[in-house]
């Protein structure tokens, strides 16, 4: 028992990895950004702790650099985070039976990322939630320390080393692949993606993630609902 | 800001970020869902990937136009490549961030 338990924490940890390796490249410069907009190390981890949604972040220090008062912060935060809500559905799938108290402590840590690598792994059948914790709470420590440190270390790290700003999009694009898995998927996949771009140059904030999925597999159901009919209407 | 507006702004922030992330969990984990829901939810994973990564890189990461001929895209082709061949996460991370170094080294 007690090494099933250390296996499986292990394969949280190893499944990880890219998480933590994106999160430090981002999270570095984020407190960069925060310290110049005036916040302290104190600050900048309290918002991580309390809040642990990157690009949230981000834009709520910029708007309190350019001196926005708490309400519009606080509006902005929820539509660039509500995207969170198609994830947390898309993961309940694979969590029905959990307590109540590990789903919530689950819930904290659903991330773009940890959305991303969980479900892939749930998808292969070889996950549970004990693992996925992992992931999702040495993520945030992870994102955690690293703002905290870019707090302190201002610009001593170069911007863009060793391509590390490019992990989260190479770990996004070996993920999608690993979705590919026929051709309704793939036709709903560049759908998506094709209105993401136009949606992110007309909308503000995350609306491009989440009309575009919603509206792409949509598509998807109809399709297959159009596609069964056929076949039932042909035999 | 004060740190205590601070701290409220935080909270708040805190707040409407874990409604959203716990409320699917708490509901649908209990509950049978439709099965057109179930079918649905089938192919919002590859959706919201592509919706992630599209603009990421197509836009320009500084002026968010619509750009091609940039590094994030250029590096995106091997890495998407490498992530076909290979079906490997750690191997494309990798690959994606040293293609993706060069070419800003490059361009």
């Amino acid at each position: 028992m007690q090494s099933t338990s250390r296996i499986s924490i292990l394969q949280g940890l190893a499944a990880a990895i890219p998480i933590w390796i994106g999160y430090i490249a981002v999270g570095i410069p984020f407190g960069v950004l925060a310290g110049k907009a005036g916040l302290s190390p104190l600050q900048i981890a309290l918002m991580s702790v309390i809040v642990f949604a990157g690009s949230s972040q981000f834009i709520a220090v910029s708007m309190m650099a350019s001196g926005a008062s708490m309400l519009p912060i606080i509006i902005t935060t929820f539509f660039v985070n509500l995207r969170h809500l198609l994830m947390s559905a898309t993961l309940a799938l694979h969590l029905r039976g959990a307590s109540r108290g590990l789903l919530s402590l689950f819930a904290y840590g659903v991330t773009d990322e940890s959305f991303a690598v969980n479900l892939t792994r749930f998808m292969n059948g070889d996950w549970d939630i004990k693992r996925s914790l992992v992931v999702n709470h040495t993520a945030n420590v992870v994102w955690i320390a690293s703002t905290i440190a870019g707090g302190y270390l201002g610009e001593i790290i170069p911007e863009g080393a060793f391509g590390i700003d490019y992990a989260l999009t190479a770990m996004f694009i070996s993920l999608l692949v690993l979705q590919l898995k026929n051709n309704l998927i793939l036709i709903t996949t560049i759908l998506s993606g094709f209105l993401s771009v136009i949606f992110s140059l007309l909308l503000p904030g995350a609306w491009n993630i989440v009309i575009s999925s919603m509206l792409a597999a949509s598509l998807g159901v109809a399709i297959l609902a159009v596609l069964q009919r056929k076949r039932t209407g042909a035999s | 800001m004060t740190f205590e507006n601070y701290l409220l702004c935080v909270l708040g922030m805190g707040l409407v970020t874990f409604i959203p992330r716990w409320i699917p969990l708490a509901w649908l984990s209990t509950r049978d869902i439709p099965e057109i829901m179930k079918e649905w939810l089938r192919f919002i994973p590859a959706c919201i990937l592509s919706a992630l990564v599209a603009p990421a890189i197509f836009l320009d990461a500084s002026t968010g136009r619509f750009q091609m001929l940039q590094p994030r895209f250029l590096a995106a082709i091997p890495t998407l490549f490498f992530a076909l061949k290979t079906r490997s996460l750690g191997g494309t991370v990798i690959v994606g961030m040293v293609v993706y170094w060069i070419m800003n080294k490059l361009i």
